[in-house]
């Protein structure tokens, strides 16, 4: 996106993206392809609120509607949310420990291509034969029994996204441990970069169950295996058991760096230090603790027995703990600040009452008696759309705004972005805050229809008026993004005028290398307290200026992926019988991914040197083109 | 003047008063009216936890709510920079004990109603003559209906629960295929219907339903099962304990009633073997064996609803019965034509078939 890339052309910018190994640019493919995510799952979305906007709808058939339903949350959760997550952790992170690039910068594009081939390969299902339709949990008694290739994808694709998701998760926590600045310690870290810490170790954790359930449904479904199938011995349960495991993780995976990107709104747009930092970050870490302690609150009604259900009724309870006091030091950071209403800090004050009103219900959910109810109606629905679009929704949203300037050197329209925000906030509430007493009113989740003599009909057609208006506000912002691409107005270092963090000392996009000069840490805050000194560089340097290495762009990550992409066809449909070329697929598709390794192996590549001279020319406005 | 406020307040009271009625909805499902002993706990803890969390609620909204509005950059100056405080390990104890004395207020009876509803164990109490002295159904589920089995009287019913009031009913669930899950939302919460487990429960009903504006109450599939899990719904009849003995004694009759009429008895030469040979799915006497293919017809002239959700009348019956994947999608019941050698039922068949359908009944 720096103006050499434009003056690349069109094709020489697409082989750039593709062979990038620049956790920046990375970033801004992660945040694209997630973005595109997003409308497909906001469609989706669509779909089934028109179909609920009255009794009995016939706009969709009730096998469909549970094929968009999987799709929708399975998109939304692993294909929107995280990917644009991550997008902010590769195009933020480094810069705030003050790094030059994450400690793989291989293996980074590597995750990129592995999750967007994932999420191709799993919308594929929609054009070859449909969709996975045993909702996004896939419980395998259901999903055995589903007809038709909408699981294979599922699994395979989860799978390779998974295989990317892993990768980039890693290393992220090899870049922290070891990449920060000198002075840079643990406790001086921005929340941001804590969060994304914290949200990696538990992306190391937690996808390996994921990734042992996904093998058995694979192995049940294409090669004949019987961990799931209950006739042969199998045991549904563990499935369940696997996929929370996973899942509960998850859900803080999402959040925790949504918490980290409200804590650096608060701080910034109200002028303020974080309020208890160290409290903020040790409740950072015992949430990332407590959230594999408490799976089993999601299958409180499976008839584990009081004892199971009992015990981890209390664990989750505890999980309110910290997240009060998250709560309470926001509150205190703005308290007594001078706050300054920018659009990312409108969604991060309306993030406070709308996740607190998730939290409640969350609670409410952990009292497993309660949950009997609550489990598996729009109770449930409710609120984890309060978490999930109040909470991490609202942080995508807000951390575009904030970071569009750092990412791409210019600033979203706070005009539209205040309108993007009413509609979308008005209408999330109208559409879910319903959903609550729907749920108390007896209606289950992932019903594709209702009878008029149920009495839910005024509050889903209220639900469904709510849900256009979010999309009214998706829409706005498209045209947000347009304008502002076309109109393309420069910006600085610091567009916001009161950046604490080292992002904001350097320009808007970085240069590709980041920091010609390793920066030298004397707090938390650094460019906050280089300024408040006065000092007009924004920062001190470890080190004097010379040569710098970096690493060669590849295209093996691309080709790596593609690999397993087109292996994952031959896998699918090799057990149908009737398709003899699916071998031959599976095996090519084998060979370009082992050869690409191979070769990456074999090959040395050593990367390249930035010469001193060539940053003293880029100092002084010339541009070092980084190939 | 006066008038007019006072007409406009009662307008509001009742304007309230409707959409507070309108959020409990209907008595037959909703988990807000609850018409038995645990619904009526669950509720207790639903009310109990929502004034805890409206606490919480209403603390956060004040400072919130304050600190939004008193320290805007239009009051505070564009310029002014505020202390920049570090924290302050008072209120962080405060922030934290107080969450965990509210928890602890919802821990212990979290604890208690979690035992306490699982506490199965006068089930198999029984009495000198050695019958139980619990009510225990052992329920089915399928791929999309219901059956239900009174293994102490020997007799099985299906999509209809019949049940007595005042007494705590116990239930044991377990899946003919695959998951599902068994909820009366009026009544209490749900249970899975596992697939590899029978789960054990029980519920008390303490209203009977014919005070009820539809005169049952309704039963729903709670986990994703497929296609038609939308519409896999069951009622349930609630009688006082006399009523429930004189059902039990006309459900163990060995042999159905015969079929009165002409009209009915060509409908129940097509419905036996020589006919559709419906029967070799589904039982008419409610004295038979359980695992049926299809669900057990000897109540259906005394049911609320055709297929578990359509109206109760001869129209959609038939509809049904020529057609059953156009109502429930997925389902397993193959349509009429398939079972007469490929050819339409007639009108007049369908008609047979229906009356003979709707005069199996054990009630009067």
């Amino acid at each position: 996106m720096s103006s050499i890339a434009q003056k690349k052309g069109f094709g020489a910018t697409i082989w750039d993206f593709m062979t990038t190994v620049d956790h920046k640019k990375i970033a801004i493919l992660y945040l694209i392809s997630g973005g595109f995510f997003f409308l497909v799952g906001g469609v989706e979305a669509m779909l089934i609120r028109i179909q609920l906007a009255k009794a009995g709808n016939d706009f969709l058939s009730a096998g469909l509607y549970n094929e968009i339903i999987t799709m929708h949350g399975t998109t939304m959760i692993f294909l929107a949310s995280m990917p644009i997550l991550l997008a902010f952790m590769n195009a933020i992170m480094p810069l705030q420990i003050g790094a030059r690039d994450v400690a793989f910068p291989f293996l980074n594009s590597l995750g990129f291509w592995l999750f967007f081939f994932g999420g191709i390969f799993l919308n594929l299902s929609w054009f070859m034969g449909g969709a996975p339709d045993a909702g996004w949990t896939n419980y395998a008694s259901l999903a055995l029994a589903s007809e038709g290739h909408g699981i294979d994808f599922y699994t395979l694709g989860l799978t390779i996204s998974g295989f990317g998701t892993l990768i980039a998760g890693i290393n992220f926590l090899v870049t922290i441990i070891n990449m920060r600045a000198p002075g840079m310690t643990y406790m001086r870290m921005p929340l941001f970069t804590w969060t994304t810490f914290v949200a990696s170790a538990l992306i190391l954790l937690a996808f390996p169950p994921l990734t042992v359930g996904l093998f058995f449904m694979i192995f049940d479904r294409l090669f004949g295996a019987n961990f799931f199938a209950v006739d042969m011995g199998g045991n549904t349960i563990i499935w369940e058991h696997l996929f929370w495991i996973f899942g509960h993780p998850e859900v803080y995976i999402l959040i925790l760096p949504a918490f980290g990107i409200f804590s650096e709104i608060f701080a910034i747009f109200s002028r303020k230090r974080l309020f208890g930092y160290t409290a903020l970050v040790f409740a950072t870490i015992l949430i990332g603790f407590y959230g594999f302690m408490v799976w089993a609150h999601h299958m409180f009604t499976v008839g584990l027995g009081p004892t199971a259900n009992a015990v981890f009724a209390l664990a989750t309870m505890i999980i309110a703990v910290p997240t009060g006091i998250k709560i309470f030091n926001w509150l205190l950071t703005i308290w007594g600040g001078n706050i300054s209403f920018t659009v990312p800090m409108i969604y991060a004050v309306a993030f406070i009452p709308s996740f607190v009103a998730g939290g409640v219900t969350g609670v409410m959910q952990a009292i497993a008696p309660l949950d009997y109810q609550l489990h598996d109606s729009y109770f449930i629905v409710a609120h984890f759309h309060y978490v999930i679009v109040g909470g991490v929704v609202l942080a995508i949203l807000a951390g575009t705004h904030l970071y569009w300037p750092k990412m791409f050197g210019t600033m979203l329209s706070e005009k539209l972005g205040k309108w993007t925000f009413w509609f979308f906030f008005i209408g999330f509430h109208l559409t879910f805050f319903i959903q609550h007493f729907l749920g108390l009113m007896g209606m289950p989740r992932r019903v594709y229809t209702f009878g008029a003599d149920q009495g839910w009909d005024l509050f889903n057609a209220i639900s469904s008026a709510g849900a256009v208006l979010m999309a009214i506000g998706v829409i706005i912002m498209l045209v947000n993004v347009v304008m502002t691409t076309i109109k393309n107005e420069r910006v600085g270092n610091d567009p916001w005028g009161d950046g604490r963090t080292l992002e904001w000392a350097i320009p808007s996009p970085p240069p590709f290398y980041n920091f010609a000069q390793t920066p030298l840490v004397r707090g938390l805050d650094t460019y906050w307290i280089e300024k408040m000194e006065g000092n007009k560089k924004g920062m001190i340097f470890a080190e004097p200026l010379g040569d710098i290495h970096m690493p060669n762009g590849s295209i093996i990550p691309f080709v790596m992926s593609l690999g397993m992409f087109i292996a994952s066809f031959g896998a699918l449909y090799f057990l149908d019988g009737d398709k003899p070329w699916a071998l031959a697929v599976l095996v090519i598709g084998m060979l370009i991914l082992f050869g690409s390794m191979l070769l990456r192996s074999l090959k040395d590549d050593l990367g390249f040197h930035i010469t001193k001279a060539e940053l003293l020319e880029d100092a002084k406005g010339g541009k070092t083109d980084g190939h | 003047m006066m008038k007019g406020i006072k007409k406009w307040r009662l307008f509001a009271l009742m304007t309230t008063l409707l959409v507070f009625l309108a959020g409990c909805g209907r008595e037959e499902i909703s988990t807000l009216i609850p018409a038995g002993e645990v619904a009526q706990d669950q509720f207790n803890l639903l009310i109990l936890s929502s004034i805890v969390m409206l606490f919480v609620i209403i603390v956060v909204s004040i400072i919130f709510v304050l600190a939004i509005v008193k320290f805007r950059r239009s009051k505070m100056g564009e310029d002014m920079i505020p202390e920049q405080v570090e924290g302050s390990a008072r209120l962080e104890f405060l922030w934290t004990a107080v969450p965990i004395v509210l928890l602890l207020v919802l821990a212990v009876p979290t604890v208690y109603s979690t035992f306490d509803l699982a506490d199965v164990s006068t089930m198999d109490v029984q009495a000198e003559d050695g019958t139980s002295t619990h009510l225990t159904v052992n329920v089915t589920a399928a791929l999309y209906w219901w059956e239900f089995e009174y293994p102490e009287q020997g007799i099985v019913t299906a999509q209809e629960l019949v049940v007595p009031t005042d007494e705590r009913v116990y239930f044991n669930l377990i899946s003919a295929d695959i998951k599902h899950s068994f909820w009366i939302p009026s009544v209490g919460g749900k249970l899975d219907v596992n697939p590899e487990n029978v789960n054990t429960f029980y519920l008390s009903f303490d209203q009977q339903s014919s005070e009820l504006e539809d005169g049952v109450f309704y039963g729903k599939c709670a986990e994703l099962c497929g296609p038609s899990h939308a519409l896999m719904d069951f009622k349930v009849k609630s009688v006082d304990r006399e009523e429930f003995d004189q059902w039990v004694t006309a459900m163990q009759e060995e042999e159905p009633a015969a079929a009165e009429g002409d009209l009915a008895q060509q409908g129940e030469e097509l419905f036996g073997a020589d006919g559709l040979a419906c029967i070799s799915c589904h039982a008419t006497s409610g004295a038979g064996g359980t695992g049926g293919v299809g669900p057990n017809l000897a109540t259906f002239g005394d049911r609320n609803r055709v297929a578990g959700y359509l109206e109760h009348n001869e129209e959609n019956l038939k509809n049904w019965i020529q057609d059953p994947q156009e109502y429930k999608p997925g389902n397993l019941m193959p349509d009429a034509a398939s079972l007469n050698d490929g050819e339409e039922l007639s009108d007049q068949e369908l008609d047979a078939l229906a009356a003979y359908l709707m005069g199996l009944s054990v009630e009067e």
